[in-house]
């Protein structure tokens, strides 16, 4: 059958991938070039925006601009690198837990609500500790945290869809599980899941600041937003661009990662397309 | 039953138990022979699903089932169910039988397009692909008499009538071509004027294919028109069973009696109904 697909118009999906694409935009841009090297000391310290530092430079008289894409790029991996750890973990397990029998679905509920009650500081202490302090170890503790959100929402999301008659439709054609999962268990929860996905994503970005802001993220040269935020924090009235620029972008992110969130839901599920 | 047709499925002391220890289904035993319709007849609450949920293997999980379940379908070899893996009953459903249920908004995947819920079972089943299996759920959508095929097949659930989904479905269960259809109440949500027409659609592609019925419903009248045989249960148990014209001429069980009845008074106060609109 050749269908040809409503192209499906959503204003927030639009102002989303806007706000998110720019950030994009400057990750991608920072792989090709930067104005100076993310280790070029040789400006002076906190200059003001304007030539030949756009953005100004920070107490060790790095290039503010400099340090603001590698964070983009910080950001998105953060966020990607969270999403697709807690994401594959959170459904393998959402999905044990919930075609699980009676005992091993409690084991599992008991097993999350313990790691969700656990807090994601401390886990990226113990992380680092048994590893490095770097973005992998951030990433590893914001996806593990991540995961039993995502499979404590994806077991009602599964023990909903498989109550549900087309189920049993389907099994009495003798449509075998692995083949109902990805045709129909999958399909069915994912409006619901992409949408907590994408704003998961936002939450790494913060997540991820905010473990690099303690010091627990990505080391030098590699800025995050977090560090400069942090390193920015102490001269924030002689030199605001250091604290404004990142604060400025990591809401741009945040907010365009979110507005895809919701305008994901309207793509994701035909019954709530208009139709026009 | 009839002696010259071969038993597809005999069901003997089938026993049905929910979690809290309640006998949803007891002791019920019958036989059904290719290309026989048989009736299952009861109030709601009677046990009539859950004795067609056992028959598939499909009874809700923590249910006690016991007794006998055996398909002998051509190309199949006899088959036990009750206690059977899920790999072995995977490969009996579709083949050996498949249902068709009361609700059709949730029995069809409400995020998928009606065509490729179609084409699932001619796919598996027949091994088509492509253009051959795009033509075959033309076809098959055809065969249950919806118009506008192939907008009907890129449509979703939601986007067709009640009617036109009990239809899908009937031709969802069909495409699996089973020895043994099963349909659940499958007029019971629809209009009445619907009803009739998937009722007389249903009772044609049955007869055209050979294939044996177990048709269920809580309305005798429904049921007398479809089925050869009926069998009444209460209360999870067989209280009567027989030929249709035996059950409503001269029903032996008090339960019977009343569900003959209340099909009776139905039946006259319908016809009153058409009378006095008839009437100028
Ligand atoms: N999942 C379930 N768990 C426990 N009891 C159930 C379940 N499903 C149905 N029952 C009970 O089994 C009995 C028979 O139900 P059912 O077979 O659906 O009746 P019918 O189809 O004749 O209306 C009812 O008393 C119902 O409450
Ligand atoms: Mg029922």
């Amino acid at each position: 059958m050749t269908t040809r697909r409503r192209v499906p118009r959503s204003a927030t999906l639009i102002a989303g991938c806007v706000l998110a694409g720019l950030v994009l935009a400057v990750a991608v841009l920072s792989f090709f070039w930067l104005p100076y090297a993310p280790d070029d000391t040789s400006g002076d310290r906190l200059m003001p925006p304007g030539l030949p530092h756009l953005l100004g430079t920070d107490k060790l008289g790095r290039d503010l601009l400099t340090q603001l894409m590698i964070g983009a790029r910080v950001a998105l991996e953060a966020g990607a690198g969270s999403v697709l750890i807690g994401g594959l973990v959170g459904l393998a397990g959402g999905l044990a837990a919930g075609f699980a029998t009676r005992w091993l679905d409690d084991t599992i509920s008991a097993l999350l609500d313990i790691l969700i009650a656990f807090p994601t500081v401390l886990l990226a202490m113990l992380v680092t500790a048994a590893r490095e302090a770097s973005l992998g170890s951030a990433v590893i503790a914001i996806g593990l945290a991540m995961s039993a959100i995502v499979a404590r929402l994806t077991r009602v999301l599964v023990k909903r869809v498989l109550a549900q008659d087309f189920i049993t439709a389907s099994r009495t054609s003798g449509t075998s599980w692995p083949r109902i999962i990805l045709e129909h268990v999958l399909p069915n929860i994912w409006p619901t899941l992409s949408v907590n996905l994408a704003l998961q994503f936002g939450l790494a970005v913060l997540a991820e600041a905010s473990l690099s802001y303690l010091g627990l993220g990505a080391p030098p040269p590699n800025a995050s937003w977090g560090r400069m935020l942090q390193e920015a924090q102490a001269s924030v009235f002689i030199a605001p661009a250091g604290v404004i620029a990142p604060g400025v972008l990591l809401v741009v992110l945040v907010v365009g990662v979110n507005l895809i969130a919701d305008g994901v839901r309207d793509v994701a599920d035909p019954t709530r397309r208009r139709t026009r | 039953m009839t002696g010259d047709r071969a038993t597809l499925l005999a069901v003997a002391g089938l026993h049905v138990r929910s979690p809290e220890g309640r006998d949803l289904v007891s002791d019920v035993s019958f036989t059904l022979d290719a290309g026989e319709r048989l009736g299952l007849i009861g109030e709601s609450g009677s046990g009539k699903s859950m004795t067609a949920l056992a028959i598939t293997g499909l009874t809700p999980p923590g249910m006690a089932v016991s007794g006998s379940v055996v398909f002998d379908a051509p190309g199949l070899g006899r088959t036990e169910v009750v206690g059977a893996g899920e790999r072995r009953l995977t490969s009996l459903r579709g083949r050996a039988t498949s249902t068709v249920f009361q609700e059709p908004l949730t029995a069809l995947d409400p995020l998928m397009r009606v065509g490729r819920q179609v084409a699932e079972p001619l796919r598996r089943r027949r091994g088509l692909r492509g253009r051959a299996l795009d033509a075959a759920v033309t076809a098959a959508l055809e065969e249950v008499r919806l118009p506008d095929p192939e907008r009907i097949a890129r449509a979703y659930p939601h986007e067709i009538s009640g009617g036109q989904r009990q239809r899908v479905a009937i031709a969802m269960a069909l495409a699996c071509d089973p020895a043994l259809l099963i349909a659940d109440e499958p007029t019971t949500a629809l209009d009445v004027t619907v009803q009739a027409d998937v009722l007389a659609l249903l009772d044609g592609l049955v007869r055209e294919r050979g294939m044996a019925l177990l048709f269920i419903s809580h309305d005798l009248a429904v049921v007398s028109r479809i089925a050869e045989r009926v069998i009444v249960l209460k209360n999870g148990a067989a209280v009567e069973s027989g030929s249709v014209d035996d059950v409503v001429n001269a029903p032996r069980h008090p339960y019977t009696r009343q569900l003959v009845g209340s099909a009776r008074r139905l039946d006259s106060a319908l016809d009153d109904v058409l009378d006095d609109w008839r009437a100028p």
